[in-house]
């Protein structure tokens, strides 16, 4: 248990790090990228947007604790 | 055989053609592939269906055939659908055949291969300072039997992770792929920023060798299997996790575009370098430019995770790959604002803190 545990713990902060919420950001960014690709709109704007968003709130909140 | 009832409506490459060993991706709206070792089919509704549709890396007797017959079909059309022309681009780029066209050099290739090449020597600098320090404290052997076994462990992951990630659906693979760069790849951008920024102190490999030097000398005196256990324990630890970033980042560039050897040659070139340099110096790399780098390799692992990742959700980018110059540059420019809004406040902040 212990070893999965240390496991999952290395795989989270491998892919998501310090902060979460960048993770969290960058699977709604996706998420409402899909949504209106599907709905016909070609938003190749988006992702991008919301990623830059997604930085600039992270390093924020980054320095706001430092 | 070949046979295309309905125009562009199906395409069959039987074994005449060759055996498939590598799985043929079609991804595209309406659009029903059939895969097995002895035939591809492609199938769509109509013409209008494959638009968007993508052909990378596959069996290259396999790509010949499709190439032929959408160049056949492009003479007999003269608006092509889009998906067929970015077809024929993507399987231009899986390499040179006997139709006698030179392996095509773009700007994502080249892209990818400085990402690999700058992450892993990134990350190897870092394993090598770790390397060192054990090994100038503790002795050679123990300390290369480790980085042998780490390197073979990385080497099997990439050979059985590549070819398996082969047979996952393009669409699929790019989103899965842009969504991991796009979190990594954050957090060395986040991290270089806060670093440039002054938020967060450089990291120091002459400070890192000596603390590793330290606990090197301190640590007891463990023999198993005929090996100086911590030497053995450190180094393997130390390349393997290292490794494991390169390992990720190579995967994740070569997979998604269909240039896994690519991806694996920057990472190869990398460690030669640093081996080299790292002879050279007989000691840590402390001035290579580490958060230079990292910011440069953040940059391109976010460009290329939204570029994969929007576009592993349908998404059609203007001017296709040529649009993945103008994704880097608007991260350049928005990662550059911040750092030095950040370092405009951390002024600021230590002006006011000064005055009260």
């Amino acid at each position: 248990m212990r070893y999965l545990r240390s496991f999952g713990r290395f795989w989270w902060n491998f892919i998501v790090g310090d902060d979460w919420r960048v993770a969290a950001g960058v699977a709604v960014s996706l998420g409402v990228t899909s949504l209106l690709t599907h709905a016909g709109v070609n938003a190749w704007w988006l992702l991008p947007t919301g990623v830059a968003l997604v930085l600039a709130e992270s390093l924020r909140r980054a320095v706001g604790r430092g | 055989m070949a046979t295309r009832p309905g125009g562009l409506g199906t395409v069959i490459a039987d074994e005449n053609r060759g055996v498939v060993h590598r799985v043929l991706l079609v991804v595209a709206r309406d659009v029903r592939v059939n895969v097995n070792r002895l035939a591809v089919r492609v199938e769509a509704a109509s013409a209008d269906a494959l638009t968007g549709c993508m052909l990378p890396a596959a069996d290259p007797q396999v790509l010949r055939f499709v190439r032929a017959h959408f160049r056949e079909s492009l003479r007999k059309k003269s608006r092509p659908p889009a998906g067929i022309a970015h077809a024929i681009k993507e399987s231009s780029d899986a390499g040179s055949d006997d139709l006698g066209e030179p392996f095509v050099v773009n700007t994502t290739t080249v892209l990818i291969v400085t990402g690999a090449f700058l992450a892993s020597a990134v990350e190897m600098v870092e394993a090598l300072t770790i390397v060192l320090g054990v090994g100038v404290v503790r002795g050679w052997r123990s300390t290369l039997i480790g980085v042998g076994a780490a390197t073979i462990v990385l080497a099997v992951l990439v050979a059985a992770l590549g070819p398996a990630l082969g047979s996952i659906p393009i669409g699929t693979l790019r989103l899965v792929v842009g969504a991991l760069l796009l979190a990594f790849g954050l957090q060395w951008l986040r991290k270089a920023i806060l670093r440039s920024s002054g938020y967060k102190a450089l990291h120091d490999e002459e400070e890192s060798f000596q603390a590793e030097r330290t606990q090197a000398a301190a640590a007891a005196d463990d023999r198993r299997a005929g090996l100086d256990w911590y030497s053995f324990t450190v180094a393997f630890k130390g390349v393997l996790l290292e490794g494991l970033e390169v390992v990720f980042i190579v995967i994740a560039f070569g997979s998604a575009q269909g240039h896994l050897g690519l991806a694996a040659a920057g990472a190869a070139a990398a460690l030669v370098v640093v081996v080299i340099a790292g002879v050279l110096a007989k000691g840590p790399l402390s001035r290579v430019p580490e958060n230079t780098i990292k910011f440069a390799v953040g940059l391109l692992l976010t460009s290329f995770g939204s570029f994969w990742g929007a576009e592993g959700v349908g998404v059609h980018w203007p001017g296709d790959e040529a649009s993945l110059l103008g994704v880097i540059a608007f991260f350049v420019v928005v990662s550059l604002l911040l750092s030095r809004a950040l370092r405009r406040k951390r002024v600021t902040l230590a002006t006011a803190g000064a005055g009260a």
